[in-house]
């Protein structure tokens, strides 16, 4: 039985609810005409982000990718705001320059997210660094894909962080493609954690549509990493349920693979548990969804009623005073 | 004043800066007990220890990734790229993190860092240890550009790329490391964006960078000899550029040489030419503008080929001379 307050496992419950509808929101605008470029959505991942941020503190860091939605929910971001980016609004967290890849809120812990796969790695080690070197003892999580773990860089950035015994935990999701391309055929070994060997630091492959198994790896390397034991790497074994991004065809999976995974689904499975163990009712969680839905709807009238950004500012924000 | 070698100048300013800020710390490949490729960080690691002056593996992506995480969670990294041909390594951490972040955040968030890098030829090192990149980073917006051609300029800018609150690249030359001239012994600032007017002359304008500026002095006194006074400027930091200083210079003398080691396709001269054609200096020439480059190839291992590879004195003294032609 796993340590979480009841009211933690709701809130938890209501975070995945919440990246779930903000996504499938997305989309539904997306289709709509209201979000130019593109979006890549972690459907059928929720039990990562939320598992992963759940055993922080809310002063730690995270570093989010691309698929990064799920991470800035979970982290607390204000959902308003985050619509308002997506729709390149002025009141968003980027002003409207970042847009869906590039949500961050650096002081709430959120130090943004990255379009370059596997490019936040090092960001994740140097504000580790920091924290090493300003002896505080916060911790950040590292969110990066199973495509990242092929970079250079991930090799580098795991191996300063073990070498330094940085306080920062590597969690991969594994959602089993990068872009089209299978990680069977992408990597040698069956499990990126194998990689952690290399760098001495533990490995740890869990379900990563059990969101509880992600929150005991991932509290365990926290606590790890806060007494200055060092880096850790997690593997979520996960699946996005949508294509990559929105110009994915799917042409590299069937549809009985992505029927098979919606099955796992781990929004379904945490909330039985919560069910079977008498932690919440169903009117409970059902009144859950509805606050979550109701969330992202007023996230959107938000950002739909905000201003657009003006012309006047381009220049602003490209280099501090 | 007392006079000092542009590495202690740099090694100075580093650590006046590191007891100033607990925030700033060092570093890169072996800066530590070896005291740096070029000995710059002699005796730091002693002074301040291995928390604050990190010895890391070859690793250059990471290096300057990391620097700039740090930075972005408050600490004032100076990281060290060993030759400036090594930022290739880091290229994406350069310009697509730590270039980009402040703006694609919307402007709340800052990284103030600085990489040092040791750039040109003239050591024998070959083509990948003898390259001149500026211009590659000049191209990329949220970078600040800085290339320091005396002692005194390279410290006083060091403590000011420290405490500016972006990403600055710092390239250093390795022939001028040696190279001596007169330094404050208390820490002092040359703002970013400040070119410095090394001679003054009414005949031709050189912009010269680095070691250009002193070939370029050099050249001024024989080409004084002819009657021919040179005016040497110095644009200090590529990023931000100084078109005033220059303007002004353009317009009392007229004619305009520049001069960077760099390759002459796309290098910063270009840049230059353009900015004083584009505007109503333009009408103030009486020659065409002249650059002097280096030449679009790697450089050559062999001294005399390497030596052609870059513009020379002689070939700053000829160059002027042409210029001097057009009446």
């Amino acid at each position: 039985m796993v340590d979480i307050s009841r009211e933690k496992l709701l809130d938890m419950l209501e975070k995945m609810y919440t990246i779930r509808y903000f996504e499938q929101k997305a989309d539904e605008l997306f289709g709509r005409g209201k979000i130019h470029g593109t979006m890549h959505l972690s459907v059928g991942q929720e039990a990562t982000a939320v598992g992963s941020i759940a055993p922080l503190r809310p002063n730690d860091y995270i570093a989010s990718t691309h698929r990064g939605h799920g991470h800035c929910i979970a982290k607390g971001a204000d959902v308003r705001r985050m619509m308002a980016e997506f729709l390149g609004k002025e009141t968003g967290y980027c002003r409207g320059r970042g847009g869906s890849m590039h949500i961050a809120d650096v002081e709430a812990g959120n130090l943004g997210a990255t379009g370059v796969v596997g490019g936040g790695i090092p960001t994740a080690v140097g504000a580790a660094l920091a924290s090493k070197l300003a002896g505080d003892d916060k911790v950040t999580i590292c969110f990066f894909g199973d495509g990242a773990a092929n970079l250079g860089i991930f090799h580098e950035g795991l191996n300063l962080a073990a070498i330094w015994q940085l306080p920062v935990v590597f969690v991969c999701e594994n959602n089993q493609y990068g872009m089209s391309m299978p990680v069977q055929k992408s990597m040698p070994v069956k499990d990126v954690a194998e990689r952690a060997a290399s760098y001495a630091m533990p490995g740890v492959v869990v379900d990563g549509n059990d969101v509880l198994q992600v929150y005991e790896a991932v509290s365990e390397a926290v606590q790890r990493a806060r007494e200055g034991k060092g880096p850790s790497l997690i593997e979520c074994k996960t699946y996005r349920w949508k294509g990559h991004s929105k110009s994915d065809q799917e042409r590299y999976r069937t549809r009985e693979e992505v029927e098979a995974w919606k099955k796992k689904d781990p929004i379904a499975r945490f909330q039985k548990w919560l069910l079977e163990k008498g932690i919440a009712t169903e009117e409970e969680i059902e009144a859950i969804s509805a606050r979550a839905r109701q969330i992202i709807e007023d996230a959107v009238a938000f950002a739909e009623t905000s201003p657009e950004p003006s012309p006047d500012t381009i220049m602003e924000g490209v280099y501090a005073e | 004043m007392r006079e000092i070698t542009y590495a202690e100048a740099i090694r100075e300013a580093l650590r006046q800066e590191m007891q100033r800020d607990p925030r700033v710390f060092l570093m890169g490949e072996d800066i530590g007990v070896y005291g740096g490729a070029f000995g710059v960080t002699l005796g730091l690691l002693e002074e301040f220890g291995s928390e604050r002056v990190r010895d890391t593996p070859i690793s250059e992506g990471v290096i300057a990734g990391a620097a700039a995480g740090a930075a972005l969670a408050g600490m004032r990294p100076v990281a060290e790229i060993m030759f400036m041909d090594f930022t290739t390594l880091a290229m994406e951490q350069i310009v697509n993190q730590a270039a980009k972040t402040r703006f694609m955040f919307g402007g709340k968030a800052q990284v103030p860092m600085v990489l040092r890098t040791p750039a040109g030829s003239g050591t024998g090192a070959a083509a990948q240890h003898s390259q001149s990149l500026e211009a590659w980073f000049v191209h990329a917006p949220g970078l600040k550009v800085v290339m320091p051609s005396t002692p005194y300029d390279a410290k006083g800018l060091l403590i000011s790329s420290i405490r500016d609150n972006n990403p600055v690249i710092f390239v250093e030359h390795k022939l001028l490391y040696r190279t001596t001239g007169p330094v404050p012994e208390e820490p002092y600032t040359i703002p970013l964006g400040v070119a410095d007017v090394k001679r003054e002359g009414v005949d031709i304008t050189i912009i010269a960078t680095s070691i250009m500026v002193t070939r370029a002095l050099a050249a001024a006194e024989t080409l004084a000899k002819e009657g021919i006074e040179v005016e040497v400027v110095d644009p200090r930091t590529l990023k931000p550029y100084d078109d005033e200083t220059v303007n002004r210079s353009v317009k009392k003398t007229g004619r305009v040489l520049i001069v960077h080691e760099a390759y002459k396709t796309n290098g910063f001269g270009a840049e230059i030419a353009a900015r004083i054609t584009e505007g109503e200096t333009f009408f103030h020439l009486v020659a065409p503008v002249k650059r002097l480059a280096g030449l679009d190839i790697p450089i050559p291992y062999n001294r005399t080929l390497e030596r052609h590879a870059v513009p020379q004195e002689e070939d700053i003294v000829r160059a002027a001379r042409e210029l001097m032609a057009y009446k």
